[in-house]
């Protein structure tokens, strides 16, 4: 999309924000205001968000705007922050300091944490402002943002239909205009499914390159932290943002990062990309196969070469990824007993105190919450460990080994993000086990620890579908590349949502 | 008392003992003891959402130290594992802890028990999370309708030690706690209170008849909170379970509850109750690789053992075995023996000769008696090495004698003044001139006709009295071999 005169600040790119901030045509405030005005006109039909901040909002983006005042006065625009003044959401699991972050959870309703997670602080850190949190399912464990405890977020596309899970709410607000940017979390496609939906960029980075510190944990070794934008080139803007080590997470890489934006332009010419044959198989909608299809024919035409590749074991991908995130969640969920902070039940002073903890958790947690949690624990149980857990992450190994396989014969793999469009909320399958094949194509990537991007690619039914590209470890860089070279290839650059005047 | 007739008693120990480092063995915050409730804590201590771990390479340290002076074999590889359960003192509801890889396994310690040597096998060493401390308001826990919460504790780098079931009696067990405290005090990896709680054990007590291969059911036996209280647990318990299958009965796999005022053990739970802990790898933190060079840099860097310690004490100065364990085992005390020493061959070689022994001597007899009184720590007195090696060149130079020396101890100890400067403004010098001497007991001699003449009719026991009377006559001060040449010389004169 170009910054033609009659489009809103609101739904600019961050490149371009930049650029006006920068030339000094725009101020934060006015952009700020803009967001803001576009949430007024909207939210009511969306529900993208479960916190705003207002006033904060407007204090940062006038502290942004006196330092880029400063920085032009003294011709130093390289010492403003690379975010300075633009607008971005954050998932309600990323915690903020002083700003509630309930993972839409009655459990967590009224936490306020005092402490902001490494991604919040690289933001703040690089001017952003920040301006709300978003909505999701409870804890992220869903793919259709349904399990909110606080309300349902509608796609911006079509508002009878669910954006996506569990970052809905971060997909809707950057679909709609009510956020430059936003941050998520990616379990199995939390990113990627709902971006997918909402005809937005998302990216799950490889695991260790963001620091997962101060995101409320779901499955430790799947967790990973990624931007939600309006194209590729944001993507690599905020990738560049909240990328690298932090001491304050072990598991986050020390491996150098490399300026993203500089892969924004250098196209497909010579690359080679696999199609995991297991993955054009049944299970996707006819509609989403034709667009995936030319979409990959136009990364042809740009250059790149298609090459057939196999990964046999991926038909397990799904059944290895709920036993490992379940077993992880079911202890991650351990700390929210209570005691501490959280939700506890009222008026009960005669209860003892595992009482008390069973009565605060069972009151507190959702269906599909209290689901994992008891299926992680089962799985992890003595008798079980070596059936299920054991077994689980040695085929996890072997998974990740066929992934790396194939990638040394291609350098990345192309697939659907997701088997069908955002469906319709009474379209809805009932059989929790077929809501979970939702995450078919996109659990493999979390398993594996590679990077993942899915790009809108074209329409079905009047409805954005996304492309998924996986590439190898802390490659992220090739997937920007071709990230790019798809959104100019889909022919839909610019397309947004008509909302405002949605029905609700 | 501990082995009944025809039954042998079995014990295994698992002892936790809190790390000394500074800070907290997953986050940054501090260790120290007794401060404001709550005051050392953050997010990842306190269990918030989103907070992660990470090691204190100081700690894994400690535990690398512990294991070596334990003789034990370090991990190449290792990780971190995840124990669940749910407890108001475990802030994420899960304890980082280690379980099928510890830090350090296959190590012993050599224990001696009434001059039987005997060496228990330190089955592995690893490193864990200490709880938060649940404090019960009111006056006990079942009147107690309030708990309370402090988290300083919580996340406290925790070794557990666990002993392979080598020890057969009470004293063993006892003994085996003594050195294993002695030998991590002197690595300075814990300070190991147990009335602190940064030690505590538990004992595993079975029995099986004498000459048996197979050991019988086992009893866990916690709230043990002091050495003391350890050898009364296993003699309680291990007679209860002689009794029982004397009886007829069967020892049944259950925690036991030490009662220390009432002296006896109660079942607490069966082993068929036990918590599932659903351990798993902990996903938060690395798998850790141990280089074998930085083990064998710890290695090196190890302190004197106690054992090497009480070796080097008899070779190097002659001390009686006894004493130069008792003084090795305790790090203060063997290092204000070491100081002691230092001081004695500073101040020249003809004291230094037989002065450690006098050392050795003092401070296993006046010195820790005289702490044990005031119930206080050595650091605590007043005391300085250079005092106590005066003190002894006072008596080693015959400037003033044994019975004086311990009189003027008791002010040296009270005050924290110079032995000599007691003994001048107290004149207190010895008096050992021939001449002086000679006049005195002349003197007394010709006071005392009565005893003389008892001591002349063969009542050798009248010689006590005369000396007593020189000695009260001199307040003392008077040289005892000296005296007793010139009385036997005076009297043998007039017989
Ligand atoms: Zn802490």
């Amino acid at each position: 999309m170009s910054g033609n005169a009659s489009a809103r600040l609101c739904d600019m790119t961050v490149h371009e924000l930049q650029g006006m901030l920068a030339r000094g045509q725009v101020s934060s405030r006015e952009i700020t205001c803009d967001v803001l005005a576009r949430m007024d006109e909207v939210e009511a039909s969306i529900g993208a968000y479960v916190t705003i901040d207002r006033e904060e909002s407007l204090r940062s983006a006038d502290a942004a705007d006196a330092a880029i005042a400063r920085a032009r006065r003294d011709g130093d625009l390289g010492s403003v922050g690379e975010l300075a003044g633009i607008p971005v959401a954050l998932k309600d699991n990323v915690c903020t300091h002083g700003m509630r972050t309930t993972c839409c959870s009655k459990m967590l309703e009224n936490f306020i944490p005092p402490y902001d997670a490494t991604v919040a602080e690289r933001l703040r850190a690089a001017g952003a402002v920040i301006v709300g949190k978003t909505n999701m399912d409870e804890f992220a464990m869903g793919s259709t943002t349904e399990t909110s405890i606080f309300h349902v977020t509608r796609n911006p596309w079509d508002p009878g239909r669910v954006p996506g899970g569990s970052s809905g709410g971060c997909a809707a607000a950057v679909a709609a205009g009510e956020a430059a940017a936003a941050i998520g979390s990616d379990t199995g496609g939390s990113i990627r499914q709902p971006a997918s939906f909402c005809g937005v960029v998302g990216m799950k980075p490889t695991y260790g390159r963001v620091s997962r510190y101060g995101v409320v944990a779901f499955s430790s070794s799947l967790d990973t932290i990624g931007p939600v934008t309006r194209d590729v080139h944001d993507c690599a803007i905020m990738l560049n943002a909240i990328a690298g080590r932090d001491e304050r997470d072990s598991t986050s890489a020390p491996d150098a990062v490399p300026d993203y934006s500089e892969y924004v332009d250098r196209g497909v010419r010579g690359l080679r990309i696999g199609m995991p044959k297991e993955f054009f198989g049944p299970g996707m909608s006819d509609g989403v196969r034709s667009v995936v299809e030319r979409a990959v024919r136009a990364l042809e035409s740009a250059g790149a070469r298609i090459v057939e590749v196999s990964i046999p074991l991926v038909e397990h991908a799904l059944a290895v990824y709920y036993l490992v995130a379940t077993a992880e969640a079911s202890s991650n969920m351990a700390r929210l007993d209570g005691i501490r902070y959280g939700y506890r039940p009222e008026g009960r002073a005669d209860v003892d105190v595992a009482d008390l903890m069973s009565l605060s958790r069972g009151q507190s947690f959702g269906m599909e919450v209290k689901r994992r949690i008891m299926l992680g624990t089962f799985v992890l149980s003595s008798g079980n460990f070596d059936s299920f857990y054991g077994r689980a992450l040695r085929s996890r190994r072997l998974l990740k080994e066929e992934v790396e396989r194939a990638l040394t014969e291609c350098d990345c793999l192309a697939s659907p993000t997701a088997p069908t469009v955002a469906f319709r909320f009474d379209e809805e399958p009932d059989d929790p086990l077929a809501m979970y094949l939702q995450d078919i194509y996109t659990t493999l990537a979390n398993l594996a620890g590679v990077p993942a991007i899915s790009v809108p690619c074209g329409f079905a039914n009047e409805m954005p579908v996304g492309l998924q590209i996986m590439g190898r470890m802390f490659d992220e860089g090739t997937l920007i590349q071709v990230g790019r070279a798809v959104e100019l290839g889909s022919g839909i650059g610019g397309r947004r949502p008509v909302v405002g005047g949605c029905a609700k | 008392m501990t082995e009944r007739g025809d039954y042998e008693v079995v014990v295994g120990i698992e002892v936790h003992a809190e790390l000394a480092t500074e800070s907290k063995v997953f986050c940054g915050c501090k260790t120290d003891f007794g401060a404001r409730p709550n005051s050392q804590t953050c997010p990842v201590c306190l269990g918030m959402p989103g907070a992660l771990p990470v090691l204190n390479r100081r700690a894994l340290e400690y535990t690398i130290r512990a294991g070596l002076a334990l003789n034990c074999s370090i991990a190449r590889w290792t990780k971190f594992d995840r124990k669940n359960y749910f407890y108001p003192d475990l802030a994420k509801g899960y304890q980082i802890s280690q379980y099928d890889i510890p830090i350090a396994h296959d190590g012993y310690i050599d224990i001696e028990v009434d001059g039987q040597p005997k060496r228990i096998r330190v089955r592995r060493v690893h490193l864990e999370e200490e709880t938060a401390k649940l404090v019960h308001a009111g006056d006990d826990i079942i009147s107690s309708n309030q708990s309370l919460l402090d988290f300083n504790r919580s996340g406290i780098g925790l070794i557990e030690i666990v002993s392979d079931a080598d020890m057969r009696s009470a004293d063993e067990a006892r003994a085996y706690l003594t050195k294993l405290r002695s030998i991590l005090v002197a690595l300075g990896v814990s300070d190991c209170k147990m009335e602190e709680g940064s030690m505590r054990c538990e004992a595993n007590v079975s029995v099986m008849p004498k000459g048996s291969k197979e050991y019988g059911t086992l009893a866990e036996l916690k709230n043990i909170a002091s050495f003391r209280a350890v050898h009364r647990a296993i003699q309680y318990e291990s007679a209860r379970q002689i009794e029982l299958v004397r009886a007829g009965g069967r020892v049944s796999r259950e925690t036991r509850h030490w009662d220390d005022a009432r002296g006896e053990t109660a079942f607490m739970r069966s082993k068929e109750q036990a918590a599932d802990y659903r351990y798993f790898p902990e996903p938060d933190l690395m798998p850790l690789e141990i280089a074998p060079g930085w083990v064998e840099e710890i290695r090196s860097g190890l302190p004197e053992l106690p054992d090497a310690r009480a070796a080097r004490y008899v070779g190097q100065f002659g001390l009686p075995t006894s004493d130069a364990a008792q003084i090795a085992e305790s790090r203060e005390l063997a290092s204000f023996f070491d100081s002691v020493c230092d001081a004695l061959a500073k101040a020249g070689q003809a004291q230094a000769a037989d002065g450690p022994r006098e050392a050795a001597k003092w401070l296993v007899g006046d010195v820790s008696a005289a702490l044990n009184a005031g119930g206080i720590e050595l650091s605590q007195s007043k005391l300085a090495p250079e005092l106590l090696a005066e003190l002894i060149g006072l008596v080693g130079s015959g400037k003033i004698s044994g019975k004086i020396a311990k009189s003027v101890f008791e002010e040296v100890f009270a005050r924290g003044v110079r032995p000599g400067d007691v003994v001048r403004e107290r004149g207190l010098v010895q008096i050992s001139d021939a001449g002086e001497l000679a006049a005195i007991v002349k003197r007394v001699i010709e006071a005392n006709p009565g005893p003389v003449a008892d001591y002349f009719a063969g009542k050798e026991r009248a010689i006590g009295f005369l000396v007593g009377q020189i000695m009260k006559e001199t307040r003392g001060r008077a040289n005892p071999q000296e005296t007793n040449r010139i009385l036997k010389e005076e009297l043998a004169k007039r017989s």
